[in-house]
């Protein structure tokens, strides 16, 4: 090694010039940092990166056996034949609208369920409903898509029968296209309300609690305090949150729609990520999958920025 | 402060405390529903099912567990949690000492090249047709390498270990030792906290992960259980049809929902018991991650 190293610092000195000496010379003088990292570089490199330049098949015929650098380039022909296709539009409106009614009805649930639990004083029953909240956060949706549709089931679950009992209609909550929605937004505000809240609820810990006391002396109620201390001090948190929320409107809970819905409720609940599934990897459509994943990426890239453009207008808390 | 204003506040948090509970409640219920069918003997039928079922049966349990491709199915997810949590680890320890050296060469061009891949990547495709073509297909490598290092994980190892003083090693340096033994021999040893913290994110995260199961393990013995589990529940008339059709011992009939409801709950199980003791390490998560975010 000692002998190496001499060999290869003489051979560095001959060779290199003065500028690019330096740089060898540090590499080697940092030779096993360089090892630690090069089983991280080597997985970037392949699994991070090679797949960043596979996204030029959206702008070639790809064909497998051809590979990615081997398929002819065909410009913006890919993109032209997704925008070209009605059910591409539906599913962009589906995608859309979903992702607006979870903004409009799911964001404000967690928010609530942290002030309320914030009053509670019981320290062990505040625990006990916290982890009682998280348990759903664990359970993947494949499990849960599993669970609802016996759950939820016309004949069997314990929600249609209640309605048959008292002389309603069962409902096909997974199968008819007027249902769908809502129960895909019920759900997902059911899974991850009490995980949602725990950002709140450091906040809530974080405010100066002498605030409240100055405010119990000036004679204050529950409801001042709330107005007047608690929601001013969230707000910084809850402008991140709405900002991040904007920025996954074209994000499309896959893993929930994937495992809740079929056919029969496709024009309302399918969405870009089960649409690039099915058409790139049940079709094979791997250039038109690929365009549209870029699309979709392109399009939550512009709303993550503007949103930030304007929280940034409205107030001094921007993401960056 | 007067009489009534304390009536009303114990009325108010009263009904704050009954809110609580209910939410309680509804979230309890779906998984105490599924529960009670699973245990819920053949012969309840499926419209009265109660919380405590009138005749209990754990037929449903033993069809399941003897169904040879449950057992296969959690074999392969414990696999790719083990496996895939140990390199993981392993892996991003490796990289996030040399990127936490404020003299290691182009240091924040490394660290760089991880940051972009936050967020830039390349979506499903591009992955799927990489793994094809590296021949990983039906491999537990197609599980544990495509996500093998999270950049933001990364980026939390160094950034604790940037917060180390640097008189750790430099008497290990005197003494002669490299950068490999003393990551390994010093530095390790203090970051065990943080890497119980990464591995433990890793594990559920792998312990959960069913999509690239499904794209990248067209066999159903390479499959892993929530797999197994969508494949008897969803799809699976075929599957459970079969399975109640498996007149194995006594003339016990098991309806499809029984099982279905079986199945949910021998892959829902090791998280029940798990996630009270872990969440705790989650929330932490959430925190470093909202200050970055």
């Amino acid at each position: 090694m000692a002998a190496a190293s001499s060999l290869f610092k003489r051979y560095a000195l001959q060779k290199a010039s003065p500028g690019e000496r330096g740089v060898f010379q540090q590499y080697w003088k940092h030779r096993h940092l360089f090892l630690l990292l090069l089983p991280g570089l080597v997985y970037f490199i392949v699994f991070r990166y090679l797949p960043i330049y596979g996204l030029t098949i959206a702008f070639k015929d790809f064909r497998f056996l051809e590979g990615i650098w081997g398929s002819p380039w065909v410009g913006l022909d890919v993109f032209q034949n997704v925008f070209s296709r009605a059910d591409f539009w539906e599913v962009f409106r589906n995608t859309f609208l979903l992702s607006i009614y979870k903004l409009i009805f799911g964001f404000a649930p967690p928010i609530l369920f942290a002030l309320l639990l914030n009053e509670i004083r019981n320290a062990f029953y505040k625990k006990a409903v916290q982890t009682i909240s998280y348990l759903p956060h664990f359970v993947s949706w494949v499990v849960l898509g599993g669970l609802f549709i016996q759950f939820l089931s016309p004949s069997i679950g314990p929600i249609n029968i209640l309605l048959k009992a008292m002389g309603l209609k069962a409902i096909y909550f997974l199968g008819d296209p007027k249902w769908f929605r809502t129960t895909l937004v019920v759900t997902d505000i059911w899974k991850s309300m009490g995980w949602g809240s725990i950002i709140y609820l450091a906040s809530l810990s974080n405010i100066d609690t002498a605030m409240y006391e100055a405010a119990d002396i000036d004679g204050a109620n529950r409801w001042q305090k709330m107005r007047s201390i608690t929601l001013p001090s969230l707000s910084p948190v809850i402008t991140i949150m709405l900002i991040l929320a904007v920025g996954k409107l074209v994000n499309d809970n896959f893993d929930q729609i994937f495992n809740m819905y079929n056919p029969a409720v496709y024009s309302v609940g399918d969405v870009l990520g089960t649409y690039t599934y099915r058409e790139g990897l049940e079709n094979m459509s791997y250039s038109y999958a690929t365009a549209v994943e870029l699309f979709k990426n392109v399009i939550a890239f512009a709303l993550v920025y503007s949103a930030n453009k304007i929280a940034g207008k409205i107030n001094e808390y921007g993401i960056w | 402060m007067s009489y009534r204003a304390s009536a009303v506040e114990r009325l108010v948090t009263g009904g704050i405390y009954a809110l609580m509970f209910l939410i309680c409640v509804v979230t309890l219920y779906p998984f105490l529903y599924i529960l009670s069918t699973s245990l819920a003997s053949s012969n309840v039928p499926l419209t009265q099912i109660q919380l405590i079922p009138p005749e209990i049966s754990l037929e449903s349990y033993r069809r399941v567990l003897e169904y040879p491709l449950i057992g296969i199915g959690y074999c392969n997810t414990i696999v790719r949690t083990v496996l895939g949590t140990f390199l993981s680890v392993l892996v991003t320890l490796m990289m996030a000492y040399p990127l936490s050296k404020k003299y290691f060469p182009h240091r924040t061009f490394w660290t760089g090249l991880v940051v972009f891949t936050m967020f830039f990547s390349g979506g499903i495709i591009p992955n799927y047709i990489l793994v094809r073509s590296l021949g990983l297909m039906n491999t537990v490598w197609a599980l544990v390498l495509p996500e093998l290092v999270s950049a933001f994980n990364l980026v939390i190892v160094r950034n604790f270990m940037m917060s180390l003083p640097d008189s750790l090693e430099e008497s290990a340096k005197i003494d002669g030792a490299n950068d490999i033994t003393i990551l390994f021999r010093i530095v390790l040893p203090i970051c065990k906290p943080i890497i119980a913290t990464i591995a433990l994110w890793v594990a559920v995260w792998h312990w959960n992960s069913w999509f690239d199961s499904l794209i990248y393990a067209t066999r159903a013995e390479n499959q892993v259980v929530q797999l197994v589990m969508r494949r008897i529940v969803l799809e699976g008339s075929q599957n459970s049809m079969s399975l109640s059709a498996q007149m194995n011992r006594q003339n016990e009939i098991v309806t499809p929902e029984n099982l279905k409801a079986a199945t949910i709950m021998v892959t829902t199980i090791p998280i029940l018991l798990v996630y009270p003791f872990v969440q705790k390490y989650f929330v932490k998560g959430i925190m470093i991650g909202s200050l970055k975010g």
